[in-house]
């Protein structure tokens, strides 16, 4: 058995781990606000790797400046998404909603590969790519980085949610809709800054795995990845997804590593937490931190 | 005369109520369309025979996903890989026991309607969102089932499927084949329109609409579920053996979740609980890309036309159109075509006094 290996794989799916965490969580502030399950989140982190390239190479201005600017773009987009496309389905069955989210989400990988080509971009290099030494292992520096912005933003969620006005706003409105309503707080607001969080947040993991991997329509494949990581921690549960991207991460490396070790079946890396996903569904249906449903008639 | 449809609800038997033609004029309506159907490979060229064909199995499906998204109220996104497992199995049924291609294509249903079942087990617990999410693993799993199951798919090759054949009369060119999917369409459409007239189809819409109270109506909820995945497979297990008997290769590539969506898209489009909306619905994406492409060709003759990302964009506009469609049509028309359809015979109905 190759420890080192499995170490290397271990280190790279918590890295990668984080970042399911931080888009199940963008999923679940959606999910948590409004009602509404985003098969288009994928697709958010698309448009935000792929407007920071182009401001990036369009442009040639400082990283930092391109980024912020591809904040601001994807504010816009997330309230003007909300309010054109989600605001109509309020009321509307699951089943319509689940289908907007899916229109979208094709509808914007297409318009991205028609833009922007169907190959991988690199994105123009900004840090040092030399790997460090931890611990024995060799470690990119950039993963450290995005281990470390996707913590801060973790920590940011926690603070907001807290803290700030809105973020209890928010929360309110998840607990009941209509009593937040009583009390004052806009409903529509929380939707247009649920959808806005959510939009600016992806784009940031977006743009993070476009400056180590490349910006392509791969990226969209994170918006299906997060679905196992949802699950398993309950749809309603934000330490659930965090929880939840970390465990995926690990397992899609450790199934890899299996699968090359002794199995070779190839591709479980893609597959394995699907398996995951329907043993979860079946033995505990609401994931691990979701709360139960229970229904009256 | 003709017993004319009364403007209202005054049935006033089970009977009635359960009737597959409301009236003797559509009855004759239905028999001349099928008629007609009969006839037009002589009117149609090739290129049109192909889209009705296209139409014909894709309905197949589409049907098969309303009886579960539309009745039963259960959403899946792993329509296409069952559509491709009743392709490969029909093919593959066919290359090793040499049993006729006309019993392959029910049997290879059966062999989906199994496999749907399996994956339908989830649907016993789960309903809503977490059944959405627990077809797309089925779709993913599937799909790579059949790349890794070379002894069923051929893997990367493929798989060939000969052509339908009945009393040595092969069925391989458009025209001919064309009979072929008009037949097993009628069939399943009929069977499909006639399933909402028994017990089963309406403990199906019971369910739908509240689940709880079907169950304390004494519907076995476990039961009804599975079945309504397993009818729904039956349906693409048959759209997708025909699809791969038409094409005469089966490629694994090509039942992705792109299809998924569009079947979903399709019932979206006709409407859900809809049995003829399933077909428009199967239509209207039939003949979407073509019109797209007419106008991207309309577009290249003008000044336009040197514009690179114009004329080479054509995949990419064909899918954004599929993705726009179905987004503006939850929108503005959420019950489909087969409400706009139905509100255009309301219209003439009652012509001079419409309110």
């Amino acid at each position: 058995m190759n420890f080192e290996l499995l170490g290397q794989l271990i280190i790279n799916g918590l890295i990668i781990g984080t970042l399911y965490g931080v888009v199940a969580m963008c999923f679940v502030l959606i999910y948590k606000a409004s009602q509404i399950v985003n098969f288009a989140q994928g697709e958010f982190l698309l448009i935000g790797a792929w407007t920071c390239w182009w401001i990036l190479t369009q442009f040639q201005i400082p990283f930092f400046w391109g980024f912020l600017l591809t904040l601001g773009f994807m504010l816009i987009f997330g309230v003007v998404l909300q309010v054109l496309v989600l605001r109509p389905m309020i009321g509307e069955p699951i089943i319509s909603v689940i289908m907007v989210t899916i229109g979208l989400s094709i509808f914007f990988q297409a318009l991205m590969k028609w833009l922007f080509g169907v190959f991988v971009q690199p994105f123009p290099p900004i840090f040092a790519t030399e790997s460090i030494n931890v611990g024995g292992l060799n470690v990119q520096p950039i993963y450290l980085l995005s281990m470390a912005i996707s913590l801060v933003v973790m920590v940011g969620f926690a603070w907001f949610f807290k803290f700030s006005r809105i973020g209890l706003a928010m929360r309110a409105t998840a607990f009941d809709q209509q009593a937040a309503q009583s009390l004052g707080i806009s409903i529509k607001l929380v939707f247009a800054v649920s959808w806005a969080i959510s939009a600016m947040v992806s784009a940031l993991a977006g743009v993070t795995v476009g400056v180590v991997n490349g910006v392509s329509s791969e990226l969209s494949f994170f918006g299906i990845k997060v679905f196992p990581a949802v699950i398993l921690g309950g749809l309603d549960s934000i330490i659930g997804a965090v929880v939840g991207g970390l465990v995926i991460g690990v397992l899609e490396n450790v199934a890899e590593f299996v699968d090359g070790q002794w199995l070779h079946w190839g591709n479980l890396y893609t597959v394995a937490p699907f398996y995951v996903l329907i043993i979860i569904l079946m033995v505990k249906p609401y994931g691990f931190f979701g709360t139960k449903d229970i229904e009256r008639v | 005369m003709a017993k004319m449809h009364p403007c209202g609800d005054f049935r006033t038997s089970y009977r009635t109520d359960a009737t597959l033609f409301p009236t003797r004029i559509s009855l004759y309506f239905c028999i001349a369309s099928i008629i007609a159907a009969c006839f037009a490979p002589l009117f149609l060229d090739i290129y049109l025979l192909n889209l009705a064909i296209q139409i014909a199995y894709l309905g197949i499906a589409a049907l098969g996903l309303n009886i579960l998204v539309g009745f039963t109220g259960q959403i899946s996104l792993g329509h296409s890989a069952f559509f491709g497992f009743g392709a490969f199995a029909s093919a593959w049924i066919n290359n090793t026991t040499g049993i006729p291609v006309f019993l392959c294509i029910p049997l290879a249903g059966l062999f989906t309607t199994a496999v749907g079942m399996i994956f339908g087990i989830p649907a016993a617990r789960i309903k809503g969102l977490y059944l959405a999410i627990a077809t797309l693993a089925s779709q993913f799993i599937l799909q790579d089932f059949f790349n890794r199951a070379e002894w069923f798919t051929g893997g990367a090759s493929g798989a060939s499927a000969s052509p339908f054949s009945l009393f040595g009369f092969d069925f391989d060119t458009d025209e001919r084949f064309y009979f072929v999917a008009l037949a097993y369409f009628v069939i399943m459409y009929v069977l499909a329109a006639n399933l909402l007239r028994t017990r089963d189809g309406r403990a199906f819409v019971a369910v739908r609409d509240h689940y709880l109270s079907a169950e304390i109506m004494g519907i076995n909820l476990t039961k009804y579920r599975i079945l309504s995945f397993g009818v729904s497979s039956f349906y693409a297990g048959v759209g997708g053996a025909l699809f791969g008997h038409y094409l005469g290769f089966v490629s694994v590539e090509g039942f992705d979740i792109l299809l998924s969506i569009q079947f979903l898209g399709m019932i979206i489009i006709g409407g859900l609980g809809s049995v003829m909306g399933s077909v428009l619905g199967a239509a209207f994406l039939v003949l979407l890309p073509e019109i797209m492409e007419y106008l991207v060709g309309l577009v290249g003759s003008t000044s336009w036309g040197n514009i690179p990302a114009i004329t080479s964009g054509l995949a990419y506009f064909k899918e954004m159109a599929i993705g726009l469609a179905i987004v503006l049509f939850l929108i503005f028309e959420p019950d489909g075509l087969a409400h706009r359809w139905k509100q255009i015979k309301a219209y003439w109905k009652l012509y001079p006094f419409s309110y």
